[in-house]
This record gives structure tokens, sequence and C-alpha cells, in this order.
């Protein structure tokens, strides 16, 4: 792999305008919702009342005999299937959990789980009829937060149902799933030779990704099996085979396109709707629609975890630290699955401990099923070790930028998930972040300051792409992935950049699943790493079939033939002869055998570890404990910015995802488990007018995996923000905040017990 | 030799901190550790694989060096 030290990029690194921009501007992008058929019946789907329930009887009588009814489905309609992993893109499932979130089958688990689904003429026919289905619940006492889950006598979501993991596992029903434990050295000596110890229990609230747009699908059937799927989704691959599993149908049926996606952040990398649509296509004969409201998207899709996670740190004198212990517990709905497994391996990650020791829970809860959030886990391990971490400076009195460059881990050092980190750009943020104006600018009173960093994997997983050469010497490369990230600039960018020719002469399209090879989900901040390694690849192979047109025309050894800068060149021989443009060879294609397409695959190792530095200013109103974020900066190593201006959106986007994750949102439940704030008006997330521009600062250390240097970037930037913004809030009052979020009454009241 | 680096519940159910076997590619260090540990028969399909510092989602057929220092990872994800 060459050097990407030494390439000399033409169009990589610059900053053109995306593909997609002007139908997304002027509203002619296509999202789930848009998409009309003849025929079309609307699905709507009758969700639970309770959180915890029976389902005694389902009686669809009344509701089939009503008006414009032409199908309905519950739970007995779909197969029953066993437990069992199955791989679906990035993410391990359970599809018997999956099936039974998309559609409850005997027991309701959360308020707003699906019972039935009814598909009618009109969305206010299905509405109707939806009111019209009885059913008989017998209810339960709900487990509404992590405290009653592990209560002695809590009640039992999935009884009979055995913890899984490391040992000692509890005995007999339990809500915990899930138990991992890793450590390394003694623990307890280790602290007890630190000078200086910190530690404390961080909470923060289950939080939604709050992508603008619902979830939304559009479902045909055909007499022959065969299902046209249309939806917004992360992954038109993972929703295949998610269908199919769920619904045990044969996958080469079903067809899966990708919509525009408006935003998802993770959330949209598993299936809700389609499977239903399916079942009340296939049931009605007609196509069948049904897009979620917004209500039904905070009830029923997922958020992530609400946490509780306690940490300790001990540390030398001179800042050195010697020891590190967690216990985490992390919320994962109503089934198992929380991200808790990448938060054990990431919480100790950006530090070197000599001695650590934790412990991580999964524990289901009568919430929402929860779903991938950008760097699921993550940023709740951060909050708290961060957190902590910035207390163990105040008490060292040390600034916490030294602080950590005094534990940072580097190229060569050991992760504390095991393997020794390759090529890594940690110290060379935290440098920056150092040597940032906002670090130096100074601070009023009521402010407070705050720092804080984050690491995340970033993965490889499979890509593929397809290169085709128009004869006007344009080119379009298709993939598998939608774009929800500006990747279509990426690849058009990266497919520009091999060929020689300018970004705006590539058309950058997404395939549906039967006319582009096989690619794994747009997440794990994946997509201009590996689907860009298949395009270089592709076009690539795409160079040597225009090296071989060039010498059909010359008449010479395709050997004797280079391209350069866009061009072929006749060299050995072949050399009298006048460059011949792309263009000049596409104007051929037919006289030197026909067009010129080729495609590539990868399957490369993980994207390339990623760290981030953010600093915060905040300003707290003393009377109100109303926070205002005064200046914000995010440091990130990107490996190879391939467009500067999405890396920039990408690490904004993520700070301000963070920041309305530790100041404003959290699911409010009533004692009942009913979500008390299910839209956006009571669903605080941060708008334009509450934030500061977002100052960015884009550190290239590149990625020795990949030949421009890329790394991941898009789920690094919502580690750090927790914390730091925790952090800032911290100082500026004089209390150390222990939960999310920190909103205004919350501040109020520990300003409030300082004074006592 | 490769080296199989246990931590968390790997070292739980192996009683292990680590092993050397010898193994030309990771199918052949898998099976090689279900012989030796039957206890992992099954657990280790699914993981992502750590050789020698690079993490891959899927290194079933992957080649190791024979000083390669490998670790059996809970399956990478993202959002």
């Amino acid at each position: 792999m060459s050097n990407p030290n030494e390439r000399k990029f033409k169009v990589v690194g610059t900053r053109p305008i995306r593909h997609d921009g002007l139908d997304k501007v002027t509203g002619r992008a296509n999202y789930g919702a848009d998409l009309s058929l003849p025929g079309m019946l609307h699905g709507v789907i009758l969700r639970s009342p309770h959180a915890h329930a029976v389902i005694k009887k389902i009686d669809l009588s009344k509701a089939l005999a009503m008006p414009g009814v032409r199908a309905i489905v519950t739970g007995a309609d779909f197969p029953e299937i066993g437990s069992g992993g199955m791989a679906a893109g990035e993410s391990h499932i359970d599809p018997k959990d999956l099936q039974a979130n998309i559609m409850a089958r005997g027991k309701v688990l959360y308020h707003g789980h699906a019972i039935a689904a009814v598909a009618a003429s009109t969305i206010e026919q299905a509405r109707d009829a939806c009111n019209m289905i009885t059913v008989d619940y017998e209810v339960l006492k709900p487990v509404l937060s992590l405290a009653q889950a592990l209560a002695k006598d809590a009640p039992i979501l999935h009884p009979g149902r055995k913890t899984v993991g490391v040992p000692p596992l509890p005995e007999g029903d339990t809500n915990i799933m899930m138990r991992l434990a890793n450590a390394k050295g003694d623990v307890d000596a280790a602290f007890k030779s630190a000078d200086v110890v910190a530690e404390g229990w961080y909470e923060a609230s289950m939080a939604h990704q709050g992508y603008i747009e619902p979830h939304a699908t559009v479902v045909t059937t055909r007499e022959n099996g065969q299902a046209d799927v249309w939806c917004s989704t992360q992954g038109q691959f993972a929703v295949k085979s998610m269908i199919a599993v769920t619904l045990q149908i044969d996958p080469n049926l079903i067809r899966v396109t990708p919509s525009e996606i408006g935003g998802g952040f993770g959330g949209k990398t598993t299936i809700y709707l389609e499977p239903v649509a399916l079942l009340l296509s296939r049931k009605a004969r007609r196509p069948v629609k049904m897009v979620m409201s917004r209500e039904e998207v905070f009830r029923a899709t997922g958020p992530t975890s609400g946490t509780r996670i306690w940490a300790k740190i001990g540390a030398k004198k001179d800042g050195t630290f010697v020891a590190a212990d967690t216990r985490m517990e992390f919320e994962a709905g109503g089934f198992a699955g929380s991200p808790m497994g990448a938060a054990s391996m990431t919480v100790f990650a950006s530090y070197n401990f000599p001695s650590f020791r934790l412990e991580g829970l999964d524990i289901v809860v009568n919430k929402p099923k929860v779903a991938a959030y950008r760097a699921p886990g993550a940023p709740n391990a951060a909050y708290a070790i961060e957190s902590v971490i910035d207390e163990l400076a105040q008490k060292l009195a040390m600034d916490p930028i030294e602080l950590r460059l005094k534990n940072a881990v580097k190229e060569g050092d050991t992760a504390s998930y095991g393997p020794k980190f390759d090529r890594i750009g940690f110290v060379e943020c935290l440098n920056a972040a150092k040597n940032h104006p906002h670090y130096k600018a100074p601070l009023g009173k009521n402010q407070g300051r705050g720092v804080g960093a984050g690491f995340w994997f970033n993965v490889g997983l499979q890509s593929s792409a397809t290169v085709s050469i128009n004869d006007d010497g344009s080119a379009v490369v298709r993939t598998g992935n939608p774009d929800i990230g500006g990747s279509r600039a990426s690849m058009a960018i990266t497919a520009a950049e091999e060929l020689g020719i300018s970004v705006e002469r590539v058309r950058p399209l997404v395939g549906d699943t039967d006319s582009v090879g096989y690619c794994d989900l747009t997440g794990g901040s994946r997509v201009t790493y590996a689907t860009g390694m298949a395009v270089i690849e592709a076009s690539k192979n795409v160079i040597e079939h225009l090296r071989a047109r060039a010498a059909t025309i010359w008449g010479c050894e395709v050997d004797a033939v280079e391209w350069r800068d866009g061009q072929a060149v006749g060299t050995n021989g072949a050399s009298n002869n006048k460059p011949l443009s792309l263009a000049d060879i596409a104007k051929q294609m037919g006289h030197t055998g026909g067009p010129i397409i080729a495609s590539a695959s990868v399957n490369p190792p993980a994207a390339g570890p990623g760290f981030g530095v953010h600093l915060c200013d905040i300003e707290i109103d003393p009377e109100t404990g109303r926070s205002t974020v005064l200046r914000y900066t995010v440091v990130q190593d990107a490996g190879k910015a391939v467009h500067p201006s999405y890396v920039e959106g990408q690490l904004q986007g993520g700070a301000a995802q963070g920041i309305g994750w530790a100041l404003w949102e959290e699911y409010l439940f009533d004692k009942d488990g009913k979500m008390e704030n299910p839209g956006f008006l009571d669903y605080r997330m941060p708008v334009a007018s509450d934030l500061p521009m977002l100052d960015t600062v884009v550190v290239e250390v590149p990625n020795p995996l990949h030949p421009y240097g890329v790394r991941g970037v898009g789920e690094t930037p919502i580690v750090p923000p927790l914390a730091t913004v925790g952090n800032a809030v911290s100082r500026a009052i004089g209390v150390r905040m222990h939960q999310l979020p920190m909103t205004p009454p919350r501040v109020l009241d520990a300003i409030e017990t300082k004074k006592g | 030799m490769a080296k199989v680096i246990f931590s968390g519940g790997l070292r739980a159910l192996t009683g292990a901190e680590s092993v050397e076997l010898e193994a030309a590619r990771v199918v052949d260090l898998v099976a090689a550790l279900y012989a030796r540990f039957p206890v992992l028969e099954g657990k280790l399909e699914q993981a992502s694989v750590a050789i020698d510092g690079t993490l891959y989602n899927d290194a079933r057929y992957q080649k190791l060096r024979p000083a390669s220092e490998v670790h059996f990872l809970a399956p990478l994800a993202g959002g």
C-alpha cells in the first residue's frame, strides 16, 4: 500500500457541492414516505397502552367489519422462530427477539409495543379499525428503572431466561440478561498505592437518536411470493436479511430499495414496519404503505440506553494513573441487547491503566428496546470515566489536558480491550486542543470550561462498488450504501481522484439489493473508508480497461500504456502517440471492445481507531440553573478528510447531539411506564439557536490501513460531549454533577445544596 | 506458534491468560482452541479478531504469522 503521507491529492480534500444537494434543498428528493403506488393501502399499528402485560386475547371481529379494511395481522401471523444469533450487517441480533419487538406475541414489554396492524383504504379507516380491536390484557407491574430491575422482588420480564456471560452469574429468574467482566493486574493493591483517588456514580437518561425522518415503508407483493420493499434504512441488504428471518421466507424473493434517508444515527440499522407491511400486503394483495408518527418513533423505536455507571481512578501525585475500576449498568429496554459490550471495550481504551477491573450488566426494563446510536455505549462510558478524570485533575491541581496527555495511549500501547494500537492520533488531538485559542480564552463569572475525550473503533465490513464509463467520458459509481452523511460525495471524489477527472463528471448512485453488489450497513463510520476502498479498486480496474483500449487504438502492447493524470500516455515505443483522455477513449468504446465497466469488493479490517477531544465553555444562570453554551470546539483525528466539509459536519453534528443529551434530552415516564414527552415540543433536542458556532479542528494522522489514510469519523464526535459538558457545568458551579441531562432544576438543586 | 491472549469471559471460561498453538490461519486456530478448550466450542465464530493489532470483523481465513498475537473480541458494531 502506498504511503498516504507521500501522495499528492487533486480531488481528495476538496469541498465540492454534494451531488444530491439540489434535490434535497428543493424538496425533490424522495424520502420513505414520498412513494405511493396505484391501489395502495395504508397500514396503521395498534400499540399497547400498558408497559408490561400478558396478552390474553385479541378480538379482531369488529375491526375486520369496518369500512375499507382489507387486512389485519397480529403476532399469530408471524412464524414461530427460535432464538440464536444472526448477522445483520454489522450487528448480531436474536431473530426471535427482533420478531417479538416488531409484533408482540403473548406479552407486551413496553408502552407502545405493537399488538396488531390494520391495512385499509385510508389512514383514517385503518385508525378507526385499530380502535375497534379488543385486547384482553393481564396488566403486570412494570420495571421502569435499573434499580427496580435489580431489586430482589423485581417483576421479571422474561421468566426462565438465564443470564449469559462471565461468572458469577445470577441464579434463578433475573432481569440481567448478560454480565461481562474483565480485569488486569492487582487492582486493589494498585489503588492502595495511589496518592489520589476519585470516584462516583454517573447516570444518563434514555435518549433518542432524534432523526428528523420517521420510519416509513411501502411494500408490494406478488402472487409468486416476490416482494418489493421501499423504506428509509441505513442498510437495504440488512433489511432484506431481517425480513427473511422474521418471516421465514426466501431472501431471494425480497428486493429492498432504500429511499433517501432523513437521519438514522444507528436507529435505522434495524426494522420495525417492513415485515408487518409485507404480511398486510400479502393478505390484502395490494401495496401497503406504513409511516410512523413522531409519537410512535419515540414510543416504539430504539432510543439508546439509560445508564448508571460507577467509575473510580487512582493516580500518583504526578498524575500517572495506577488503577481504574467500573461497574456499568445498561438499560436494554424490553429485550436483551444494550451496547454494554462496546462500552466495556471503550471505557478504559483511551488511557494506559496498569491495572483495571470492569463489570458490565445488560438489564431489561419495560421501556422501548434500545437500538444503535452513534458509537453505541461509548458516550455513556466516557461520561463516567472522563468525569472522574476531571475530578482527579481538580484534586491534583493539574491542567486536565496535561493529565490526559500524561496517560494517553499512543502507537504501540496495549489497548485495554487487548491488542496493541497501530498509528493513532490521540496525543495529536490533545495537543491541538491545548494549543487552540479556545483553551486560552478567558472565562467570566459563573462560567466553566470542560474538557473531555473519547474513542471509537470504527468498523470495516463488506462493501462493493461498480464504476462504469459513459460515452462522453463521464463516470457512474454505484454502491449499496444509503447516503446518510455525504457518502455520495466521498464516493464521487474517490472515483474522480483515481480516474483523474473532475468530481462533477462522476455521478454517484445508491442501488437496491438487486442492482448493486452486497454492502453491509451504512454505519460504524465505515462507508467512506470501506466502500471507498471498493471504489478505489473498481476505479483501478476501470483504468486497466482504459489502458487496454488505448493500446488497441495505438496498436501497441498494453504494457506500453500508462495512466497518468487522467489520461493514457504511451511509453516504450508508443510514446509518439498523443495522450488520450478518458473522454477520448470513451468515444471509441464501441470500436475497442464495448462498454467499459468494472467492479470490486472488499472486506477490510476495522477502519482505524478514532480519537477526539472536546472543549466546552458554559455559563450558568445562578438564579435559574439555565445553561448557555458559550464556546464549543471539536478536535478529531480523521486520518484523511476526503471531503473536509462533511467531516466537519460530522464533528459538529455529533457534538450537537451530545450537548443535547447532556443538557436537555431525556425520556420521561409516568408511574405506569407511559412516555410523557413523545414529541419534539417536550423532548427537548437542541436547535440552531441553542448553540454557538461549533468550531472544529480536523487532525490528520493517516490510517495505515487505507490508501489515502482515511479513518472513520461519524461516531467518535458523540463520545466526548456528555463528559465535556458535564465537566464544564461542574466547574462553573463548583459542584460535581452526576446525572444527565443537567436540566435547570437539577443544576439549581446542586447550587442550592452547595449553599446549604 | 500463534499466541492467543484471553481476556474477560474467555479467560474465565478457559482459566488461562494465554495459550500458544500451531495454526496457519484463524480458522485453524479456532479449531485448535476448541480441541484444547472444549468449553469454547461455538463461541468464537462471531467474534471480531485482532491479529497483531489489526482488528477484523471477519478473520476466518486470515493468515497468521508464526508469532502472531491474537485476541478474540466481542463483535464490533456501530451506529
